[in-house]
């Protein structure tokens, strides 16, 4: 069983929903980011999402688009977020790991030398934004043959025919984008979001998390009521930007610990 | 050889296309497939577009022998498709009048666009404006100053211009930012992409839409020669000219097919925009599989080229495709050379060329000095050079206010 798998199962049976903190790797520097990731599991991350810079964010708002520009000064690509994973496996073998990027840098490195190298460093799930089922079937299989599981993203344009595709192609979790726009864009409307969710849930039995829009821990709060995860990416990105760097570590834990308890408020 | 039949039902040339996107523009992107398969082979549809090409935009546009010129090379007669002769000077606004029409059989009341050189935004403005329509242009904030006449054009037109600071400030950072918007107002909003490429509909839409160049030329060719040319040459950045001029001949296998690419100031420098010759890697950008230009860890590097509007690191995914299957041959002109021509064609035949086009125009000078003069070479004279006279006199060391 995968470790996203296992997590989520884990959490269930506590009756307890799963925070998913995003942040952007080599931001704002590549020192940072281990560190980063260990204030994220230590402060309540059940699991790390870790972006992957790239040069076209076409997906991201302005806040994850400076991250990514930031990153790139130093050159970290695909090869180095993967020597990061490594370095975080070293004294963290049990949080599960999703990569969020773009097709082209896996397409730079080739799909199976990147499964092979993801699986190696210790990625446990990938989201890759523009790679919809219908484009990557092949590469669904791959991931799937090296126990990496493939994260998809659905819509509020979403149509049900749809949902059933996706879903059958995709393991660990799917990730619900709670508004239509780029991530960190306005708030997100929970009771539409609670409809969707609701349907999601009728057509599959993964669990859900939703994201694109959670900004503070109410909100956060709120769409835990409804899905199996909360997914916090631009707020978290946001307080690191503003933050002067050997602050940065204090910063996050404090932010990931109110939004923590705030879902376990529940 | 089998009648052409590309792209698949998913936009696929060969390997190349697809429909590579976020999840929250699928939907958005099968609702236009949907209304574009609908309309067209709608006859209504197709004689308003008919309409306007001929009234609006003042199609056909003619062909020109450029014979002095030709007498001068000493080689092949070299004709040209003038596209510099249409409303707003570029080919561009052949596709902008069939998208606007569809997006006023959609009711959508916005359309946004990308523009380089400014002449897709000029073009997309102008239909907007006659349409009623509300537009927002993103332009890479470079390009907005290398081509200011056409950001004061958009604006006289109505339309908002909106410099885009991200990434390189050019023309693929100006359509991820117009990708943004669509994706934030997916409901009221119609994507104008000015290219071949993009997203399935986008580069068979746009491709056929831009069609009418070919078709016309093949019907004009017979009529001043009484047969179809060696040779038909068109600039490529994403490649909407060159695929419009193409088309109609790529059953025609005994005409060359030579699209122009843009070596900037060399291909061995790496500063270019030449990816189909250059031989870059295949990726993904913009919504399709292509050929692109990119580093090792698959970043989109930056491109070179004295022209804003062939300044884009991909190409439209049917001239990859055209590429590997042989149809048409893809060359490289650098940014002397292009100065070249179009200093050229301007003293020799009285016409301003775009320096997109003068880069198609470079070539021909090289194809035609080693053909016969019985042979006959087509350009694409895809845009008109006004725009760019500001650019050619900085470079030339021209002072415009004496």
């Amino acid at each position: 069983m995968s470790r996203i798998t296992t997590v989520f199962n884990t959490l269930r049976s506590g009756g307890k929903k799963a925070l998913i903190p995003y942040i952007t790797a080599g931001d704002p520097n590549p020192a940072l980011t281990v560190p980063i990731m260990h204030k994220l599991v230590e402060s309540g991350a059940d699991i790390i999402e870790l972006g992957v810079p790239f040069s076209d964010p076409m997906a991201d708002g302005p806040v994850i688009q400076r991250a990514s520009e930031r990153a790139l000064k130093y050159k970290v690509g695909l090869r180095k977020v993967l020597e990061m994973v490594r370095e975080f496996r070293e004294r963290d073998n049990h949080t599960p790991i999703v990569l969020m990027g773009y097709a082209n840098p896996i397409e730079a490195m080739g799909q199976e030398k990147f499964a092979e190298s993801a699986k190696l460093a210790g990625v446990d799930g990938l989201l890759t934004v523009d790679y919809p089922p219908e484009e990557c079937k092949d590469f669904v299989s791959i991931l799937k043959s090296h126990e990496i599981d493939p994260i998809f993203l659905l819509s509020p344009t979403t149509e049900d025919s749809r949902l059933d595709t996706i879903t059958k192609e995709a393991s660990g979790f799917v990730y619900y984008v709670s508004l239509k726009g780029v991530t960190g864009a306005a708030n997100l409307d929970i009771n539409e979001v609670s409809e969707r969710v609701n349907n999601i849930r009728s057509i599959t039995n993964l669990p859900i998390g939703v994201g694109f829009g959670v900004r503070d821990p109410e909100t956060a709060k709120l769409v835990a009521n409804i899905a199996d995860a909360v997914v916090v990416g631009s707020r978290i990105v946001q307080a690191i930007e503003q933050s002067q760097e050997e602050n940065i570590l204090q910063t996050v834990g404090a932010l990931m610990l109110e939004l923590r308890a705030a879902i376990n408020s529940l | 050889m089998n009648l052409y039949d590309m792209p698949d039902e998913r936009g696929h040339f060969g390997p190349y296309g697809g429909i590579f996107v976020a999840e929250t523009l699928v939907e958005a992107l099968e609702e236009l497939r949907l209304t574009y398969d609908k309309y067209r082979r709608d006859p209504e549809f197709l004689a308003e577009f008919a309409y306007d090409l001929k009234h609006f935009v003042g199609r056909p546009s003619p062909i020109y022998h450029a014979k002095r010129w030709s007498d001068k090379l000493g080689g092949a007669q070299i004709y040209l498709k003038r596209e510099d002769l249409n409303h707003t000077g570029a080919h561009k606004v052949n596709n902008t009048v069939g998208q606007a029409l569809l997006a006023k059989r959609m009711g959508k009341p916005r359309v946004i666009a990308e523009t380089g050189a400014g002449q897709h935004g000029v073009a997309t403005a102008t239909i907007a404006a006659r349409l009623g329509l509300e537009c927002v242009v993103y332009m890479g904030s470079e390009d907005v100053q290398r081509q200011a006449p056409n950001v004061y054009r958009m604006k006289l037109l109505g339309a908002t211009v909106v410099p885009v600071e991200s990434g390189s400030k050019t023309l693929k950072d100006a359509l991820n930012e117009a990708m943004r918007d669509w994706v934030t107002n997916i409901s009221n909003t119609f994507y104008i992409i000015g290219t071949v490429a993009g997203p399935h509909p986008y580069p068979m839409m746009v491709r056929d839409f831009q069609a009418v160049i070919g078709v016309e030329a093949k019907i004009q060719m017979q009529e001043m020669i009484g047969r179809q040319p060696d040779a038909v040459l068109a600039c490529v950045g994403g490649g909407s000219n060159a695929m419009g001029i193409f088309y109609p001949y790529i059953n025609e296998s005994n005409v060359r097919l030579i699209g122009v690419e843009a070596a900037g100031l060399g291909l061995e420098t790496g500063k270019h925009a030449a990816p189909l010759t250059a031989n870059s890697a295949v990726g993904v950008l913009h919504g399709n599989r292509t050929y692109l230009m990119q580093d090792e860890d698959g970043q989109i590097i930056e491109t070179h080229s004295i022209s804003a509007g062939l300044d884009y690191p991909g190409v439209g995914p049917e001239h990859a495709w055209l590429k590997d299957s042989k149809r048409a041959e893809y060359v490289a002109i650098t940014d002397d050379e292009a100065m070249a021509a179009f200093h050229s064609l301007c003293r020799t035949e009285g016409i301003i060329p775009a320096l997109e086009s003068s880069h198609a125009l470079a070539y021909a000078e090289k194809i035609a000095k080693t053909m016969s003069p019985d042979q006959v070479v087509l350009v694409n004279l895809s845009g008109r050079g006004d725009k760019d006279i500001n650019t050619v006199a900085k470079l030339s060391n021209i002072n415009l206010n004496i």
